[in-house]
């Protein structure tokens, strides 16, 4: 399954990485070599074999409806990043993260 | 006393021979000459640290002290600390300063542990040549112009060093017993479960682990007492009984049977190394081990595997870096995609950036079945393959590392060869079983670690094995010269 | 060409649990924006999900009110995309295992025009648990938007039916049996304004007899039944537009827009979604036993199927009047309540659906507001029953108390509405009425049965309305043929 640049700068952008194309190039090799050694696993005849998610064949423990968390706004929001865009403050307003506009 | 044991430490503590603000500064000082150099620690906070022993040292004068009251460890910045910045080695963290404690963390301060500064470490845990940090590598204390492994190498280095008297890692494909190996000093990984995960910042979910970084498998054995224990916080947090690692140390080793892997004596290992790990095997059987032959057939599966999995899980787990809550965002945007696609690419490294496109694509439509599923399925192959061999051997032993610390530098543009780093750890982590490392000699003055692996929950077993050769050798005690 | 419009439904039910699917923050309505944003609702580094209980009992209970199977041991998966409201990056929902299988419910399609109402089976493809994302707020700062993470971890039920349905009113009736289905089993408060049942619509269109399903178009949001009914109606009526007029149907998401009464396609351009669902690490899978099942099932009320069939049996109720009585719960509470505080049944139904039910819809209360309650519409059909009062005087004193004005046998004695049964006092009245209406006696005598009721009339009037009417006729026949 060979890489094109396309693919890279796909994978990028879902990954909501911005990438050059000359980032995209040197990425493809990169990227390649390490797809040259995943596809090892090809040669595996896997049939039957029931995946393995954890090492430790447990089931989900369940948490009390009990609520044990109380309002830490501020100093949560006291390490919200810096606004941008020529502003030092921080992101958030009225208690809200900001974030550029949303459309729908 | 750089140099004494945890136990000791405790013991002049509990005699008043030394406070633990003496000590806590003593460690401070050696920080002070040598960190600038080295590297290890990214945060230091005096005023913390001296605070923390004070209120050790009225603890102690109370006398209601446990055995790491008023030590000085240092912690992985992996490890979110209230109060601390807690960066991952990342830029896209660099000015987090977490507003709570990790369970590690917790755990060490109710223990009375004094927190010394948070150590450098690769960028989210990636890497394994703390090369890929955003505040610059680390010297190996043996050789400065070597890496010490990675990704827990602040740790490894401040360990070796004698810059903390002990510090906690990571490990999700090698990160504590790789470096433990390359710095010459003990660190056990546990099995997968034992430590919370809670308040450690999320590599690949299902591998990491925390463990102990040591002088000594008795240090570790202090260390697991504190650190180990459920945690309802964390869903993979294993609901068993408190146990006391140190409670097997002293056993006899007679009739332990150690499998030896022939994958882990095959190409791709250093003959040194392999000489050396050979020498420590003969030690063992002086002590009244019998050797096993044993065959982990899908060793080499490990890593395509790995970097299947971690990648993907590491690429979820680090899409909340997106400049809209904490940690950086981008200074200039045009729009909300602008926003995020500039935050990420100026945030994150380029291993890091590599790993997520890579966990990206195997998880894309498409390639589900033949990436994820395939690495899932043959995950379990993997870890069948211990299950099998556990049935002819108690303890399984190999090389931690397939060479001793390279330079810096090395391998830093071949992602595939730096990988290989961790082709002997890799698929502990896989089956989620403990694994350690110990030091079994040097090649080159450089240091080699010989790798012991458990079955599940073993841990006070491998201590025990551990403990039993550090009894009838002495390369845990070395240090190197230079950084008395 | 004659068309066929295709429906599915993804409901999304906020379930009613005290705090979030996967942290203790709390999930109450309406708190200041953020405050209710714990470390895990944020998503801070090193954070970790712990899955609540009652969220996965509510999920058993709506498999079993279904009849659905109940996965044995279902998985938590992450869905991937990058938005605002989303702190984690992705979404915690089921994928490959949801928690609730394949089950059905039964909808009463109304009748409209000459089209009779009818009954239809609709069935449910899966249920499965996740996490709702925060809010988006709008205007607060030029050019930005601001995210309140209060609404992030509420735990939800997405419903997830087969595109079984044909028409707009068979979609509504769904969503209404729903709505009320989620209610009566206490895992949704319903309360649409504030989201807590919101509805995705499916359409598409293809020609009457077609077995292919053609490309659908999804309405986003639908957060009232009349919207639902306008939207479904304006959608399917645009994509056959666009057929005939030789257009094709492009798939898109689509919004409402109450104001025009006009669908529109999203904005945001549509890329091809690449969700990268894979199991959550963070989570194991989770089990649900034999046991579980007959605990939930224990806690459960009694369904409304199965309580339709006992107003049938036991009361002897029409299956018209046992289907109207279990539409929703708390009607058919109150009328449990007043059968249990001793009405008898029947007639306990007629005032539930007669007297009651228009009141409250004049008032637009819920039954559960009205103020006659259940016990005291007892005391009153008691009363009729024991023949204190006639049903005309019963309904004055319902209109006494309904304006709160006291208590059954206190507005019976005030305004003095006892009907007199006392043998006695009839036999009087009635001796007095045939002494001075001997016309009219001569008439019934002459087989003139009207003039029998012309009396009886008279006797009524008599004893101003009072006199037991039964009794009246009863004495009157016997002195008459004496």
């Amino acid at each position: 399954m060979a890489l094109s640049i396309e693919d890279v700068k796909k994978i990028a952008h879902l990954a909501r990485i911005e990438i050059s194309e000359d980032e995209a190039a040197a990425t493809l090799t990169k990227l390649t070599g390490i797809l040259g050694l995943i596809e090892q696993m090809q040669a595996v005849n896997t049939e039957g074999i029931v995946p393995m998610s954890h090492s430790q064949d447990l089931v989900q423990r369940l948490r009390d409806d009990v609520v044990t968390k109380t309002n830490q706004r501020e100093a949560f929001q006291g390490i919200a990043p810096v606004l941008g865009n020529g502003s030092t403050e921080r992101a958030v307003d009225g208690g809200l993260y900001l974030v550029p506009k949303v459309i729908e | 006393m750089i140099n004494s044991s945890l136990k000791t430490l405790s013991q002049m503590l509990a005699k008043k021979e030394i406070s633990s603000v003496e000590l806590a500064q003593a460690f401070l000082n050696r920080i002070d000459a040598f960190n600038p150099e080295i590297n290890a620690y990214i945060a230091l906070d005096q005023d913390k640290t001296l605070a923390q022993a004070k209120a050790a040292d009225a603890r102690i004068a109370a006398g209601n002290a446990e055995p790491l009251t008023g030590i000085p460890i240092a912690q992985k910045d992996i490890f979110c600390a209230n109060g601390w910045k807690t960066t991952c080695s990342s830029k896209m963290l660099e000015n987090f300063v977490a507003p709570y404690d990790a369970h590690v963390i917790s755990r060490f301060d109710a223990a009375g542990a004094v927190n010394l500064g948070k150590t450098n470490m690769d960028e989210f845990a990636m890497g394994s040549s703390n090369e890929t940090s955003y505040f610059g590598g680390v010297k190996n204390p043996w050789d400065f112009t070597r890496v010490p492994g990675g990704s827990s190498g602040g740790s490894a280095a401040a360990v070796a060093a004698r810059l903390c008297a002990a510090a906690t890692g990571t490990d999700t494909g090698g990160s504590i017993r790789q470096p433990a190996s390359l710095c010459g000093f003990t660190g056990l990984k546990p099995t997968y479960g034992v430590v919370s995960r809670y308040g450690m910042i999320a590599f690949a979910s299902s591998l990491d682990q925390a463990g102990p970084m040591a002088k000594s498998a008795e240090d570790c054995a202090l260390m697991m007492n504190v650190m180990a224990g459920f945690d309802e916080r964390d869903s993979t947090s294993l609901n068993r009984e408190k146990e006391d690692y140190t409670r097997d140390l002293n056993k006899p080793l007679q009739g332990l049977r150690i499998g030896l892997p022939k994958e882990y004596f095959a190409e791709g290992l250093d003959a040194n190394v392999a000489k050396v790990v050979m020498d420590a095997v003969t030690e063992y059987k002086k002590l009244g081990a019998e050797i096993v032959d044993i065959s982990l057939p899908n060793t080499g599966l490990s890593i395509p595997v790995y970097y299947v999995l971690a990648p993907a899980e590491a690429s979820s787990n680090l899409s909340r870096y997106d400049g809209v809550r904490y940690g950086y965002r981008t200074p200039e945007y045009t729009d909300l995609m602008d926003m995020y696609c500039k935050t990420r690419a100026e945030g994150f490294g380029e291993e890091v950036k590599r790993r997520i496109l890579i966990g990206t694509y195997v998880l894309s439509a498409g390639y589900y079945d033949a990436y994820y599923l395939k690495a899932q399925q043959i995950r379990r192959l993997i870890a069948q393959d211990f299950e099998e061999a556990f049935k002819h051997c108690d303890v399984i032993m190999g090389p931690a590392a397939p060479s001793t610390a390279f330079k810096a530098g090395e391998k830093v543009d071949d992602p595939v060869a730096m990988y290989l780093e961790d082709l002997y750890t890799i698929a502990v982590n896989l089956a989620g079983l403990p694994g350690m490392s110990i030091p079994a000699g040097f090649s080159n003055s450089l240091p080699v670690g010989l790798q012991i692996i458990g079955n599940y929950f073993d841990e006070a077993r491998m201590l025990n094995v551990a403990h039993q050769y550090q009894q009838v050798t002495d390369w845990h005690t070395r240090m190197p010269e230079g950084l008395a | 060409m004659e068309w066929e419009v295709v429906i599915g439904l993804e409901t999304h039910a906020q379930l009613q649990t005290k705090t979030k699917i996967f942290s203790g923050a709390s999930t109450a309505f309406g708190a200041e924006p953020n405050t209710q944003a714990c470390e895990v609702s944020i998503a801070l580094p090193g954070v970790l999900p712990v899955l609540n209980k009652e969220a996965v009992n509510c999920a058993i209970k709506f498999g079993l009110a279904v009849n659905a199977q109940i996965t044995p041991r279902s998985v938590f998966a992450r869905k991937n995309y990058f938005y605002p409201d989303l702190p984690k990056g992705y979404q915690i929902s089921q994928y490959e295992l949801p928690v609730v299988g394949k089950g059905a419910v039964t909808i009463q399609v109304p009748a409209v025009g000459k089209n009779p109402a009818y009954e239809k089976v609709i069935n449910i493809t899966r249920a499965h648990l996740e996490e709702d994302a925060g809010k988006s707020v709008h205007g607060a700062v030029e050019g930005m938007s601001g995210i309140d993470l209060n609404r992030a971890g509420t735990p939800l039920l997405e419903i997830v039916t087969e595109p079984d349905m044909r028409s707009a009113a068979e979609a509504v009736a769904y969503a209404k049996k729903l709505h009320e289905l989620v209610q009566w089993i206490g895992i949704c408060d319903g309360n649409m304004q504030e989201g807590s049942f919101r509805c995705d619509v499916n359409v598409s269109v293809r020609p009457k007899g077609s077995d292919k399903l053609g490309t659908r178009r999804e309405i986003k949001n639908l957060n009232s039944f009349k919207f639902m009914q306008q939207a479904i109606e304006f959608e399917t009526r645009w994509q056959i537009e666009t057929l005939e007029d030789g257009g094709a149907i492009q798939q898109a998401t689509v919004l409402f827009n109450p104001d025009t009464g006009e669908t529109r396609a999203m904005r945001t351009k549509e890329e091809a979604n690449d969700y990268r669902y894979f199991p959550d690490p963070d989570l194991l899978p989770l089990e649900i036993t034999e046991a579980d099942k007959a605990r939930v099932s224990a806690e459960m009320p009694e369904l409304p199927e199965a309580m339709k069939a006992r107003f049938e049996s036991e009361y002897g109720l029409t299956g018209y009047d046992a289907a109207t009585l279990t539409a929703s719960r708390d009607v058919a509470d109150y009328f449990v309540a007043a059968v249990k505080a001793g009405a008898d049944a029947k007639p306990a139904a007629n005032w539930v659906m007669g007297a009651v039910s228009a009141k409250l819809n004049a008032e637009e209360k819920a039954i559960t507001e009205s103020p006659v309650t259940a016990e005291q519409l007892a005391n009153l059909i008691k009363r009729i029953m024991d023949n204190t009062i006639s049903n005309n005087a019963a309904k004055q004193v319902f209109e006494v108390m309904w304006n709160g004005d006291g208590e059954v046998d206190a507005i019976i004695e005030k305004k003095g509405l006892k009907q007199v049964s006392d043998a006695g006092a009839i036999e009087a009245i009635i001796d007095e009425v045939l002494a001075a209406n001997a016309a009219m006696v001569e008439e019934f005598k002459a087989g003139k049965e009207k003039a029998f009721n012309a009396l009886v009339g008279q006797a009524m009037k008599a004893s101003k309305g009072k006199a037991n009417p039964a009794q009246v006729n009863e004495m009157l026949k016997k002195k008459l043929e004496a």
